[in-house]
């Protein structure tokens, strides 16, 4: 098991999750909010649409083709 | 430049889903260098996507192999951010930049989910339907929700079985096309007899056709979903909706670099020769056929790439049997018009940039739209509006920009260094 | 009615309509004349530039039509929808060390005589203000009526106005003689005045104009939470701006509305290819993450070029042909187009209809380069 923190809050999982799926863990899948402030989630699931871009560790990256690693801190994008 | 590398080989391919596994595969017995680039973290591509939640299918095991071979080099989780010159890419992965410098490459870029909009496609709990499968491979939790499936082609039943399998409960699989169009489509398969044991296998009594999605509703997530069934209309509740249309080849990297396209698709010779000397191309970026075709193609080019002209022809007859497979599968599933009709003048149409159906109307064509209302002026760069702009309005696909995926500036910087210019 | 049977298509018709020609409908359609502005649609400067509203100061012309043409945006930009995305940002011209300290001094005074208000801010304040820059610079001159505004919808939106008595119509000029112009699909067009505001297109019509592209690179970020508040330049942009020769970058960040940092500039001379050169765009942005140390990590979403037009002295064509009656330039506004198109299109209305000129026109005009006189020794201003 990992430990991933996403928006500070720390998440155990299985090894292996993308950050997309980790998202469906948590209590809103939603990866950000749009321009005009609408909630978004992981949409195309193969790194095309952009709707699951976060910060991860500091980076903005696409959820849907980053794994999880110990220690990771993901932020939603809002 | 810290966090940047030159790097370089005989031959680049890009993607490592089965055309990509099986080009890199036919190539390594040459001995010759190989760079097998693929922006997922794991190998596979779509169909052969790996992850906590599958066993993997032992021909796939057996492709892969060819990544941990020494004359293989293989970087997962990498884009391509840009041709640099001819014979160089720019390349990034979450740390680091390289530029790789190749003699020949081979792009198996594959094919994206053709997304169409309809009411409340932006409501989160609506998906793509390869996206719903690709999300349950990657290890997201769909055990216990209502899902609907909707769309068109073959693989809203793929996708159907593999959310049924992580635990979901599938009330409905909506087809667009007709009745008189699937029964020719099952019939037809009596000649590819592997596909038809497949269609069986994947065969739900959920399974529903000229059905389709009218709108997804719900309050900042789906709640339920309004579907057209024949003539009737009914409002089911659920969780997901996963709904895609059909699927378009990727062909951003090859416009990129100048390779001419053909019915959207990249174009290439009989030897997987893209119409850029020394660029193949091979699998559903040259035309959507299913994993068997993107295997024989990249085998090709594979064979192609490096001077094994017999051993290629050889293929020639195997390739044509699958390429009849395709052109079946998209002439059963072709969309009817009130599919483009879906969305109406509040749906935003690009996401991105939450750019509505009204405001493209009144423009001519995509370049003053995206001047005008900021379609296509997002992160993904029109990838997902674009092919909606193609279906709705017959608009040309947009030019490729550079970067071609949002990259850092950190990446764009190491271009300038000596030995990048 | 058949295009070669027509007379007058329109009192002016005007070719291009980027924010040169728009600007230039805009302002003669006030006065009540018919504006036909044909356009073929490929794009210009106008979709390529950055939409900066600067006072520049290089020579005394370039800031009496700059200063001049700021005062006109400022009168307008109350009526602008919000697509035109018109902010007051300002522009805060940096300086990395005294001796740019002393250029910032020197800007200012030449500002101040054209009633341009500017401060002095100091490096500490300079800190508060753009916590993203480099915490070593000098200080920084902000000049308050500079602006930002996003060129295409102001185009189109003045186009939109002025009754109808504008008209917008999709063609391509093959040929300009005097008052008449003849269309690719045939036909020639006559008018009582033509204007040429189409930018490079000007090349292929007139030949002997000596117009030069100034290729540019830009780059944009994805949306991040604010990042800077004013738009940011160096102070030794002006040297890059007129370097005749060579390829110069400098460090010019402005922050869109949205979020996004639109970055440039580079300038390169005598290139027509459109494509990103990764080396001159690299250079570019190792010059702003110069200043912005913390840019490298941002993700760019997409780069572009484009093409400024520039004469030989860096100051606009604007009147009328010397030798071609009926023919008038707005050409070769280089850099500036969008921020000079307010003034320029007033100078050119009050030529072409004998009003007084709203400030000293002879800088600015054609007989310069254009025409017979200018081809002969001593003629050229």
């Amino acid at each position: 098991m990992i430990t991933v923190y996403l928006d500070g809050q720390p998440l155990v999982m299985g090894e292996g999750l993308t950050v997309a799926a980790m998202l469906t863990l948590s209590e809103s899948s939603i990866a950000r909010l749009s321009c005009t402030g609408q909630p978004r989630a992981p949409f195309c699931g193969m790194g095309i649409c952009q709707e699951c871009r976060v910060t991860i560790d500091g980076r903005r990256q696409l959820a849907c083709q980053t794994l999880c690693q110990e220690g990771m801190h993901v932020e939603r994008t809002v | 430049m810290k966090n940047h590398k030159t790097l370089s080989c005989d031959i680049a391919i890009v993607g490592a889903g089965p055309a990509g596994l099986a080009a890199a595969r036919a190539a390594s017995v040459s001995q010759r260098s190989i760079a097998v680039i693929d922006d997922n973290p794991l190998p596979g591509g779509q169909i052969w996507r790996d992850g906590p939640q599958v066993s993997q299918l032992a021909m796939a095991k057996d492709y892969r192999r060819v990544l941990s071979l020494p004359t293989v080099r293989y970087l997962p989780g990498t884009r391509i951010v840009a041709s640099l010159a001819a014979g160089a890419l720019l390349l990034e992965d979450a740390q680091t930049s390289y530029r790789l410098d190749y003699e020949q490459l081979i792009l198996c870029c594959g094919a994206q989910e053709l997304l169409l909009p309809f009411p409340g496609w932006t409501l989160p709990g609506v998906t793509g339907a390869g996206a719903l499968q690709a999300l349950i491979k990657s290890g997201a939790s769909v055990a216990g929700e209502r899902v609907l499936i909707a769309g068109s082609g073959p693989l809203l039943l793929a996708s159907a079985a593999t959310a049924r399998a992580a635990g979901a409960l599938v009330s409905g699989v909506y087809e667009q096309t007709d009745r008189y169009q699937l029964i020719n489509f099952g019939v037809g398969l009596l000649r590819w007899p592997g596909k038809l044991a497949q269609a069986f296998k994947l065969f739900s009594t959920r399974y529903r056709w000229r059905s389709h999605v009218i709108e997804a509703m719900g309050d900042r997530r789906l709640e339920a979903v309004r579907i057209r069934q024949g003539d009737a209309e009914a409002v089911i509740a659920c969780d997901r909706l996963a709904c895609g249309f059909g699927l378009v080849p990727n062909t951003v990297l090859a416009q990129h670099l100048g390779c001419s396209l053909e019915d959207n698709a990249v174009a290439v010779d009989r030897y997987q020769q893209t119409s850029q000397t020394g660029i193949y191309a091979a699998g559903e970026c040259t035309g959507v056929g299913g994993s068997e075709l993107a295997l024989v193609e990249g085998e090709v080019a594979g064979l192609a790439a490096t001077g094994k002209v017999e051993q290629a022809q050889a293929l020639f007859t195997h390739r044509a049997y699958w390429q009849r497979f395709a052109r079946h599968v998209k002439e059963h599933f072709g969309l009817r018009p009130e599919i483009r009709r879906l969305a109406r003048v509040d749906t935003l149409i690009c996401r991105c940039e939450d750019v509505a159906l009204s405001v493209l109307a009144e423009e001519q064509g995509w370049n003053a739209a995206k001047l005008q209302s900021r379609c296509g002026m997002g992160a993904c760069q029109g990838r997902i509006c674009g092919s909606i702009a193609r279906e709705l309005f017959g608009w040309s696909l947009p030019e490729p920009r550079v970067p071609l995926v949002p990259a850092r500036i950190e990446t764009l910087m190491a271009c300038s260094e000596k030995d990048m210019s | 009615m058949s295009l070669q049977a027509r007379t007058a298509a329109a009192d002016v018709v005007i070719v291009g309509a980027g924010i040169m020609g728009a600007m230039c409908a805009y302002e003669l359609a006030s006065r009540g004349l018919s504006i036909l502005v044909i356009d073929n649609g490929t794009g210009g400067a106008t979709g390529a530039g950055m939409g900066h509203l600067v006072v520049m100061d290089d020579n005394p012309a370039e800031l009496a039509l700059s200063r001049y043409s700021i005062a006109l945006w400022n009168t307008l930009r109350k009526r602008l929808p919000e697509a035109c995305a018109y902010r007051n940002c300002g522009t805060l011209w940096l300086a990395a060390n005294d001796e740019e300290c002393g250029l910032a001094e020197a800007k200012q005074a030449r500002l101040v005589e054209y009633g341009a208000q500017s401060e002095w801010i100091s490096a500490s304040a300079l800190r508060q203000l753009e916590p993203m820059l480099r915490p070593d610079l000098a200080g920084a001159l902000k000049v308050f009526d500079d602006g930002i505004l996003y060129a295409p919808a102001t185009a189109r939106w003045l186009l939109h106005q002025q009754d109808g008595r504008i008209t917008v119509q999709e063609g391509d000029v093959t040929r300009v003689e005097g008052n008449r112009l003849c269309l690719s699909e045939g036909g020639w067009l006559t008018a009582p005045a033509i204007l040429l505001a189409n930018g490079l297109g000007a090349f292929r019509l007139l030949p002997d104009v000596p117009l030069r592209p100034k290729k540019g690179h830009l780059l944009i970020t994805d949306r991040y939470p604010a990042c800077i508040n004013h738009q940011l330049v160096e102070l030794g942009y002006a040297a890059s701006a007129h370097a005749d020769d060579g390829t110069s970058v400098a460090f010019n960040v402005q922050p869109r509305p949205t979020g996004q940092l639109l970055i440039g500039s580079s300038r390169q001379f005598d290139t027509l290819d459109k494509r990103v050169e990764f080396d001159v765009l690299g250079r570019m942005l190792m010059r702003a993450q110069d200043y912005l140390p913390g840019l490298g990590e941002l993700n760019a979403i997409r780069g572009w070029t484009g093409f400024r037009v520039a004469t030989p002295d860096g100051l606009p064509l604007l009147g009328q042909h010397p030798d071609q009656p009926g023919l008038w330039l707005a050409l070769g506004h280089e850099g500036l187009g969008v921020t000079t198109a307010s003034g320029s299109a007033r100078l050119i209305a009050a030529q072409l209809l004998g009003e007084a000129p709203p400030f000293d026109p002879a800088p600015f005009r054609t007989e310069r380069f254009v025409g017979v006189a200018s081809h002969t020794p001593g003629a050229a201003a």
